[in-house]
């Protein structure tokens, strides 16, 4: 049976096209979600794209936090249920949303940037990275304002410790990141926030390379096997 | 609150015949607001006036340049791919595959220099709702950008903004960014130009045109609503007929709102895609007033409008202020009142407010005889009576005189023969780096990298490359690509052969991907035409560009004309800023410019023949400060044959890497293609200056594939195009051997060189 990921779209989403057809060529079933239906249609999991969702008025993420499809969202994903990969804006939703902690902030450069970056992968224990390596070295894209991310120190402590961050920056952090995190995960493993785009990384023709097709093939794997069978090392 | 004015009614203004009218601070001419008089049979209202001075205005209906832009029509080559030509909202061709692709640039020069982020912001918005309007979807965005010199202190005002306008509003819209060009001059401190340039795709059946057929059917204003920003000449209006000082200080420049027009795409296209609207027009320069004049022309040449239905940010707006507001994020369209329910659906689907402000009105004979007739009322009352095609179409057109500049001869008379040349190699060394570091040649990332060139999904070549290149689906293998050039030390010298070199180099550009030109857009940046040197540089540059395209066969799509770009009596180089598309058959056999890495050994060719041509060139500028002479020759015979060279090999897959020559020449397009593939090469000459800095055209340099270097000379043989192995492929540096000597630099110098010189200004402190 065909995996069916819902991406989620809101007002002001750019990248939902773009997560849509990752998941298709990773050979799943994209399902397109409206911000204004709770309806989750069933799905298997389900992304939250880049974008300036509601024109990142207020704060980015903040308002798309309380758009209706979220009410049955955020349980669902809480309890280690319904794997979630929140992109870009996806990440700040989630930030926003308390599934992750932390938060992202203006670039350290105050300006956007677009360029590609070397990721390594910190963390395969989760159901979006399982078919990594652990310290595999991955090139995507970033393209974003606002993706520091930030946290205090114990949290960012806890974190490492319980092997909950997915991704850092192998160069130092072009945005500013505290400890060059690229992407957490939750206690689960099942929603993972990522600043970089692997969406944009999955066509030799169109994109830096095709290392972020692994995001969605993992997802498969994690769908397919329950691999990894309990993500997420808690302490 | 004072109480709403008294508008001044049609019955007001055939009352009273000898009020005073302040058309000359509307920027009407006496004899122009003679001719309304002559059309209406009486005075115009406020609100008329307020129509026909912006209608009429040089920026809407292009009085001074029409007569020169006709030829860009009588001209025009045949072309079996134009499916809409000049005078709608932008061309539009055929790509195949029952695909069409509509493209255009336009200036929004005079408000990026008032309000540098908000005047760039809305000139992408404002290009991006043109494409739109076509019915097409956006899926790319690109600008030429000049700026006066980089060490001038407004530089680090204007360009910081100018780049984050851009950013801002394109990357907020999801629009891949996808390249253009950079300049630096003394000429643009006071006139930056920013032009902004939207491609857009659509199905054939999917054209939509600016018209308003059918009485009955409905006249929809949707997006944002309407405010007093943008609003120039209204105050005077407003000011001059009832002194009110609440009216005074308004922002004349617009303000952006990108996810309102993102909002605005979506469900413009969720309306197009159901069917939902017969006639469709932007609000972009002179808002509600062009906007309605134009489509009532297009259709039945009637229309009646009831203002007072325009939602509005200030309910203090006047009739005339509602006119002529340039509020962003708005679109008018025309829809059948049994459609209408399911339009403003689809309106509240993506929070658009949309109100029904008027409808569709049938003519009289006599009516369409005089050229429509356009009725709009405030509170009830009648304040516009008017034929809309004497407002849209029939507008004032001018011979301006012309005659070529007093200095011109002088000009071309001081020819950089004149100029000292590298005696050593330390000294062509040391001007080598200096050309690549020069402010308009150098790595232009600092500037880029502020731009999202991903989103969407099918980019498949952008900046640094020769071109843009996008894939027109993403199940589809054609792509289309893009390139914009202009170079004004050129036109400056020779307004004909410059605009040509201009255009030739974008020709030239999207040959180097691969793909095959196939129509011109352009933007036309002058000084005052009311100035006969700079009439002339317009008329000679339009002529050029028309004489050029009929050439090449690559007819002018549409355009855009951008006058008074000067500070005093001081006009800017005259810049015409040329937009070429191409087509790609399979987007896989599109060329890159980085030499190949893991491929030492390969061969690299220089296509082409080099003169000793250093008019208007970088180096004469870099290294002497010089402008004088003549640009290099264009050669279009040339050019065509380059370019279906480079198609032919693209398609066959014989070469590793192509890039064009231009600014700076091979020097400088050597380094870049080492630099971008992070491998160097050894180039042997036999005059290395000339080799290195002549900036002859129709030239490029191609890396070929080492098996098909004998396929390659028998394509070079059979289009007559000069091939002369230069160099190979190899090593971690850039060496110039000639009869002489030589020198080399390492990559690492040539990046430092290369990348330092915008950070330097832009990221100190």
């Amino acid at each position: 049976m065909t995996a069916r990921v819902g991406v989620v779209t809101f007002p002001g989403s750019l990248d939902d096209r773009d997560a849509a057809r990752a998941v298709r060529i990773a050979g799943a079933e994209p399902v397109a979600l409206w911000h204004d239906d709770p309806d989750l249609k069933g799905v298997d999991a389900v992304v939250l794209p880049g974008g300036f969702s509601y024109g990142d008025y207020l704060r980015c993420g903040a308002i798309a936090r309380f758009s209706p499809i979220m009410g049955e969202l955020v349980p669902a994903a809480r309890s280690g249920n319904l794997p979630v990969l929140g992109i870009c804006n996806g990440f700040q939703i989630l930030c926003e949303s308390h599934l992750l902690p932390g938060a992202l902030t203006r670039n350290k450069s105050l300006r956007f940037i677009n360029r590609d970056v070397t990721l390594r992968v910190e963390s395969t224990a989760t159901a979006w990275t399982n078919r990594y390596t652990d310290g595999e070295e991955i090139r995507i894209v970033l393209k974003s304002g606002e993706g520091c991310y930030v946290a205090d120190t114990a949290t960012l402590d806890e974190l490492e410790r319980t092997g909950r961050v997915v991704a850092r920056y192998a160069e130092p952090a072009p945005n500013g990141s505290r400890r060059e995190i690229a992407g957490v995960t939750n206690e689960h493993g099942n929603v993972v926030g990522l600043m970089p785009h692997p969406e944009h990384a999955v066509e030799d023709l169109t994109g830096p390379s095709t290392d972020g097709l692994g995001f969605f093939t993992s997802l498969l794997a994690h769908l397919a096997d329950g691999v990894p069978a309990a993500a997420g090392a808690t302490g | 609150m004072p109480d709403a004015p008294l508008p001044d009614t049609v019955a007001t203004a055939q009352s009273t015949p000898d009020t005073p009218q302040p058309y000359a601070e509307l920027g009407m001419a006496q004899d122009e607001y003679a001719r309304v008089r002559e059309i209406l049979g009486r005075r115009p209202t406020s609100a008329e006036l307020a129509i026909y001075s912006v209608m009429w205005s040089e920026h809407c209906s292009y009085k001074s340049s029409k007569k020169h832009l006709r030829q860009f029509g009588e001209k025009a080559p045949a072309s079996d791919a134009l499916l809409v030509g000049m005078g709608e909202n932008a061309g539009v061709v055929d790509v195949g595959g029952g695909r069409a692709v509509t493209f255009k640039i336009e200036s929004h020069n005079h408000p990026s220099y008032v309000e540098p982020h908000q005047g760039a912001a809305t000139g992408v918005g404002g290009i991006v709702r043109d494409i739109l309007t076509m019915g097409a979807r956006p899926v790319a965005v690109m600008d030429a950008l000049r700026f006066g010199p980089l060490d001038a202190p407004d530089t680090r005002r204007v360009l910081p903004g100018v780049v984050s306008g851009i950013s801002f509003y394109g990357n907020c819209l999801g629009l891949p960014n996808i390249g253009g060009e950079i300049g630096f001059g003394a000429g643009y401190a006071g006139n930056p130009l920013v032009n902004a340039l939207c491609v857009g795709v659509m199905r054939h059946e999917d054209i939509k045109l600016a018209q308003a057929p059918g009485p009955g059917n409905k006249v929809v204003l949707f997006g944002a609503t309407t405010g007093p920003d943008g609003i120039g000449g209204a105050s005077v209006l407003a000011s001059a007929t009832f002194d009110d000082e609440s009216h005074a200080k308004r922002p004349s420049v617009q303000v952006g709102d990108p996810f309102m027009e993102k909002l605005l795409i979506e469900c413009s296209l969720e309306l197009f895609a159901a069917d939902l609207v017969v006639g469709i027009q932007d609000l972009g320069a002179a808002g509600v007033s062009c906007a309605t004049t134009e489509l009532a022309a297009g259709g039945t040449g009637g229309m009646r409008i009831e203002l007072d239905r325009v939602p509005l940010r200030d309910p203090r707006l006047t009739p005339e202020e509602i006119l002529m507001s340039e509020s962003q994020e708005r679109m008018m369209a025309i829809v059948e009142p049994a459609k209408l329910d399911a339009f403003l659906a689809t309106c509240r689907k993506w929070n658009i407010l949309a109100s029904v402000i008027g409808e569709v009105t049938d003519v009289t004979p006599e009516e369409a005889e005089r050229g429509g007739r356009l009725v709009m009322t405030w509170h009830g009352e009648t304040v516009v009576d008017m034929p809309p095609r004497t407002a849209s179409d029939e507008g004032p057109v001018y011979d301006r005189p012309y005659a070529r500049p007093a200095d011109q001869d002088a000009l071309q008379a001081d020819t950089p023969d004149r100029l000292e040349r590298p005696k050593t190699d330390d000294d062509l060394r040391e001007q080598l780096l200096r050309v690549l570091a020069a402010p308009g040649v150098c790595d232009p990332t600092w500037v880029t990298q502020q731009y999202d060139r991903y989103v969407m999904g099918n980019t498949v070549l952008a900046t640094p490359d020769d071109g843009g290149m996008i894939r027109v689906a993403e199940d589809a293998d054609t792509g289309i690509a893009l390139a914009v050039d202009g170079n004004g030390r050129y036109t400056r010298l020779d307004p004909y052969a410059g605009t040509q070199a201009a255009y030739a180099e974008a020709y030239r550009n999207v040959a180097a991907t691969g793909a095959r030109p196939l129509a011109v857009t352009n933007c036309l940046n002058f000084g005052s035409p009311e100035d006969p040197a700079v009439m002339w540089q317009f008329a000679e540059s339009t002529r050029g560009l028309a004489d050029a395209c009929q050439t090449l066969g690559t007819p002018v799509t549409g355009g855009n004309v951008s006058f008074y770009n000067q500070t005093g009596d001081t006009a800017i180089n005259p810049t015409p800023v040329i937009g070429v598309l191409g087509v790609i058959g399979d987007v896989r056999d599109r060329l890159a410019t980085a030499l190949p890495a893991g491929a030492d050994g390969a061969r690299i060719v220089l296509l082409g023949r080099t003169a000793e041509e250093f008019g208007g060139s970088v180096w004469a500028e870099v290294v002497h400060g010089h402008l004088g002479g003549l640009p290099p020759k264009v050669d279009l015979a040339a050019e065509a044959a380059l370019g279906e060279l480079l198609a032919e090999a693209a398609e066959a897959g014989v070469l590793a890497a192509a890039h064009d020559l231009s600014d700076g020449g091979l020097g400088v397009a050597v380094a870049e293609s080492a630099l971008r593939g992070g491998v160097g090469a050894t180039l042997h000459v036999t005059d290395a200056f000339t080799a290195l800095f002549s900036e002859s055209g129709a030239r490029a340099v191609v890396v070929v594939r080492p098996e098909s270097e004998d396929a390659f000379a028998a394509l070079c043989e059979r289009h007559g195009v000069p091939a002369a192995e230069i160099g190979t492929v190899g090593g971690e540096a850039l060496t110039v051997t000639h009869p002489e000597g030589g020198f080399s630099v390492s990559l690492a110098e040539l990046r430092t060189a290369y990348e330092s010189t915008l950070p330097a200004v832009f990221d100190a402190e």
